[in-house]
């Protein structure tokens, strides 16, 4: 029983609902889209194949599950919160046996229309639990050790799951996303100070261990990092994702060479160029000015979600809110700062730009709970 | 349970400060972004628009024409002729083994050529066009032109290689040009990107090499846009090369064409200079080679055939061989006397056949001797003696340096790779180089041009020239680049005494006109074209028997230096004939031909000969293999 309940009548009903949507996040959700399909417009040499087109029908289904999930009070997914963590880490488990490999990573389930990403659901699900979780836990409790240590489990099960898919970008994002909640829903200060104590010291002894027979991480995991700390010591090999980027970057200016004049994309020396490198292209065409831009856009999302968040007194509805600008910020600020060469290349798609299915029906999905939390918030 | 009112306000208060944290951190996460980004995008823009366009915009040269050469008439002696060549694409050529077998039926490609295209297709992308057939006939690429259809991905390609329409005639003095090798490329400090195409032809001997950067031309650009994997996308734009300059050379193609008919089958070498401007007419060396040969690489068998070929063909001889000057080096020796004074016109020397210097005997040439001798017959009869007496009057340094003053001794500025500088002895130059103090019978060796004195054919028409014209004459070889003309060097007087220089003409008037000359056998008839030489004979090695029982290579060099005409000298001509033995038989003859070839600007009436010989001569002129003039114009008209 929450305090929500008490509350219920003064919450609309019907189609009465769309009225109350948070009508500005959504028009700057199809904004970014709309730049996203520019680009995959362009990157593609002025062709709605292959990537614009599939991506614009994505985006339409997207947008409708946006709206239903809206539509359902919250309540009712925050009950749905621990089946759908479940479904996930069960999906996880069955990439490993039924997945389907590119690039020698298992990530995908190929469910015949379409292939799945297990890893994007997690994300979701994993900001659903954990904002039910502290919705249901008794706040006094919520600095004791053995209801920190519940959380904790939840976040390392999927991450530890992605991370052996291999897929670092996931990984960081889950941990980072799940941390986030924690913060939010009033862990003690002292735990994160302690996590970050230990991360340090992890990554010393990472550092320590290379070349050794108990090295921590991959070798190419290694290269990454190397060629992040110094690109330019392989330009042709892996720095090269770094470099052709910053070139690209830099050669925008102020304006950009104009809509489908970025000399590094349509020659192919941008490598990703239509999943996590788009950005690159967008800076190149339309300059510092478009490249903010789309910052600017971004944050404005996150400033509302933050705005709708603080509105809401319901504690699941205005930590999933939080939880999903999280998401959306995490995605953004991994991407730009691995393509502008502040971050090693983990593989993190530009939310909403980049090509890919998964990541935006998981986003819309995502924002689907923020517009219900939204919707149905207490009055 | 329900919570408390208490905690849930707690709760969202809880949440409101950690929310408003996180969205600081958020907001200035973001800034830090949008600084990374206007340090990328505004404040290194300008590099990093540099280094997009170095990615995508590849320079690819043009080669230029290179410059003509051209005889001093204007006959074309070096050309740059059309060759064609096909090229395959593979990725437009689909089944590239069935459109080469269309190929190979139209156009047969030895085997050996298509496997390495093959190989070189395999090794490149697909989309790079290899050469699989070079230097084909119009014909041929007509025919695959007709054919395009049939053969996708097959493209004919238009490029240009040298021709020497002359052949052999210039081989020497052109030299050839080949395609740049590593060797070229280590050689030179050029830094020219041309250097660094393929098969680019630079020269490598002779005028070509000498003359290479005037010859080049400046390369053009064309700006393409390529992708990451280098696919040409579209062209940016062009710049066309400025073609290599066009040169004029002094010499005659006609009167070379004829040295080197009248040189052949001998090893030898034959200079002929203009007396007043110093313009090289002809410089005859042979035997020679076809230049063209060496245009697209030799064959290792004709090349080694070149190398082990005693006569040498591959050197120029007039500009590169040096030889004792013999008896030809007694004008020196005799201006140097008359102009120190120690010797008149009157002043006779008795020759007995020898004399006896330091207690050695030095002999003359004629071993009955020529009993007393005046500068006069000393000159018309070659003795030696007479010039062992003037060496010891004179003394060597005087020799030397009125030697050094007709140009023994300096590397005239002819651009050939090898010019030989020659040699006129100094007491400290044998010092220095030989370890030994001059010894009296140096001067007297040097005195008749043996021993230590040494000079080319170049370098003795020179001293003929300055002889007849008492001008410091300079030699020069290019007439004109791009229509404008070189500036003829020297001319100036020589500041000799005019008598004592008259003295030496007559000298050699009567070498070759007065019965008694030594090549008074060679004279001219007819008084306008009267030749006045000296003949000479350098000894190699020392030698009692006669020429004629001792191997090709052991016997005397046979050499002539004359002008003509007498009265108004025009040309100067020298010439050498290897191991020919005596000057008078081997050499003169030649240079009596030379002489009237340039004279009379083709073959000379038989007037000009004494009556005895004109019939024999008459048939050797015949025999020589010369080129036809109208032959040689329409050859031309199609390079």
């Amino acid at each position: 029983m929450s305090y929500l309940e008490h509350n219920v009548k003064t919450v609309p009903t019907g189609l009465h609902k769309i009225l109350y949507l948070n009508w500005a996040v959504i028009l700057l959700l199809a904004s970014v889209s709309g730049i996203g399909f520019l680009m995959l417009y362009s990157v593609a040499g002025g062709s709605m194949t292959p990537w614009a087109e599939p991506q614009m029908k994505r985006f339409a289904l997207g947008m409708g599950l946006l709206f239903f999930i809206a539509m359902v009070p919250i309540w009712f997914w925050r009950n749905m919160s621990v089946l759908a963590y479940g479904v996930s880490v069960a999906l996880l488990l069955g990439v490993q046996f039924f997945g389907t490999t590119h690039m020698g990573a298992k990530r995908w389930i190929d469910l015949g229309f379409m292939e799945l990403q297990p890893s994007e659901l997690a994300k979701i699900s994993l900001i659903m639990v954990l904002a039910a979780y502290y919705d249901w836990l008794d706040i006094r409790k919520t600095s004791r050790p053995i209801w920190v240590i519940i959380p904790l489990l939840i976040i390392l099960i999927p991450t530890a799951l992605v991370l052996i898919q291999p897929d670092l970008g996931t990984a960081i994002l889950l941990v980072a996303g799940g941390g986030i909640i924690m913060f939010l829903a009033g862990v003690s200060w002292l735990y994160f100070a302690a996590v970050i104590g230990a991360v340090a010291g992890a990554i010393t002894a990472v550092f320590q261990f290379r070349g050794t027979d108990w090295q921590f991480l991959k070798d190419y995991q290694y290269r990454r990092i190397d060629t992040f700390l110094d690109p330019a010591s392989d330009p042709l090999g892996a720095g090269y994702h770094i470099t052709q980027s910053k070139i690209a970057l830099g050669s925008g200016g102020w304006t950009g060479r104009g809509f489908m004049q970025g000399t590094q994309a349509r020659l192919n020396f941008l490598p990703e160029k239509h999943t996590d490198f788009i950005f690159t292209t967008l800076a190149e065409e339309f300059g510092f000015l478009g490249a903010f831009s789309l910052l600017g856009l971004y944050t404005l999302i996150i400033v509302f979600c933050i705005t709708s968040a603080l509105k809401n007194k319901d504690r699941f509805a205005s930590l999933i809110t939080l939880g999903v600008a999280a998401t959306l910020f995490l995605f953004f600020a991994v991407n730009m700062s691995m393509v502008m060469g502040l971050a090693p290349v983990v593989g993190v798609p530009l939310p909403l730009v980049s090509y890919g299915g998964s990541a935006m029906l998981v986003l819309l999905i995502a924002f689907g709970l923020m517009q219900s939390a939204h919707v149905h918030r207490p009055r | 349970m329900r919570p408390a009112a208490k905690d849930t306000a707690e709760s969202q208060r809880r949440i409101t400060r950690r929310a408003l944290f996180l969205g600081a951190s958020q907001l200035a996460f973001v800034g830090a972004l949008g600084a990374r980004m206007r340090y990328l995008q505004v404040d290194q823009a300008d590099q990093y628009r540099l280094l997009a366009d170095e990615n995508r915009i590849n320079i690819r040269l043009l080669p230029p024409a290179r410059g003509l050469i051209y005889d001093r008439n204007g006959v074309p002696l070096a050309t740059n002729k059309q060759v064609y060549r096909i090229t395959i694409v593979r990725e437009d050529a689909g089944d590239v083994d069935e459109v080469v077998a269309r190929l190979n039926a139209l156009v047969p490609i030895p085997p050996e050529e298509l496997e390495r295209a093959l190989e070189e297709m395999k090794r490149r992308s697909s989309f790079v066009p290899v050469t699989i057939a070079d230097r084909l006939k119009w014909e041929d690429i007509a025919e695959v032109a007709v054919n395009a259809p049939a053969l996708p991905g097959i493209t004919p390609e238009v490029g240009l290689t040298r021709n020497y329409p002359m052949a052999n005639d210039f081989a020497h003095i052109i030299g050839y040009v080949g395609a740049v090798n590593k060797a070229d490329l280590n050689r030179v400090d050029d830094r020219d990107p041309l250097l660094q195409i393929p098969r680019f032809q630079i020269g490598k001997i002779g005028v070509e090499a000498k003359l290479e950067r005037t010859l080049r031309g400046k390369a053009g650009t064309k700006r393409i846009e390529v992708n990451a994997v280098g696919r040409v996308m579209r062209e940016l734009g062009r710049e066309e090369g400025i073609s290599g300059a066009n040169l004029q050379l002094t010499i005659d193609s006609g009167l070379q064409n004829y040295v080197q008919a009248r040189l052949a089958g001998e090893s030898a070498a034959a200079v002929v200079i203009d007396t007043v401007t110093g313009d090289l007419l002809a410089i005859g060396s042979t035997p020679a080679f076809d230049p063209n040969k060496f245009v697209n690489g030799i064959s290792q068998a004709d090349y080694n055939a070149l190398l082990e070929n005693k006569y040498r063909p591959l050197p120029n001889k007039a500009m590169q061989g040096i030889y004792p000057p013999g008896s030809t080096f007694k004008m020196m020796t005799a201006l140097a006397a008359l102009e120190a004074g120690v010797v008149t016109s009157e002043d006779t020397v008795k020759c007995k056949g020898y004399v006896e210097v330091g207690g050695r005997r030095f002999h003359c040439w004629k071993r009955a001797g020529h009993g007393n001798v005046n500068l006069h017959n000393s000159l018309k009869k070659s003795c030696d003696v007479f010039y062992y007496e003037m060496a010891q009057r004179a003394g060597v340094e005087r020799i030397s340096a009125m030697a050094r003053r007709f140009g023994f001794g300096t590397k005239f500025d002819i651009p050939m790779s090898s010019v030989a500088k020659g040699l006129a002895p100094t007491k400290a130059w044998k010092l220095e180089n030989r370890g030994a103090e001059w010894v009296i019978g140096d001067s007297l060796n040097a005195s008749i041009g043996q021993g230590f004195v040494l000079s080319s054919p170049l370098q003795q028409a020179v001293m003929t020239a300055r002889i007849a014209t008492g001008k410091a004459v300079i030699p020069r070889l290019i007439k004109s680049i791009d229509g404008v003309d070189v500036p003829i060097e020297g001319g100036e007087d020589m500041d000799l005494n005019e008598n004592n220089l008259r003295l030496v003409r007559k000298g050699m008037f009567a070498v070759s006109n007065v019965s008694g000359g030594t090549a008074y056998r060679s004279r001219i008839l007819g008084d306008e074209y009267r030749m006045a030489g000296k003949t000479g004979t350098s000894q190699v090695g020392n030698k009692v028997v006669r020429n004629s029982d001792v191997a090709w290579e052991k016997r005397d060099h046979a050499l002539f230096v004359s002008y003509a005409p007498y009265d108004n000298p025009r040309i100067a001509v020298s010439v050498v004939v290897e191991h020919g033995g005596g000057g008078s038989k081997a050499a003169a003859p030649i240079a009596r031909d030379i002489v009237l070839q340039a004279l009379y600007g083709g073959l000379p009436p038989v007037s000009a000969y004494p009556k005895a010989d004109r019939w024999r001569i008459q048939k050797e002129q015949r025999a020589l293999p010369l080129r036809d003039p109208n032959a040689t114009a329409e050859e031309s008209d199609q390079a």
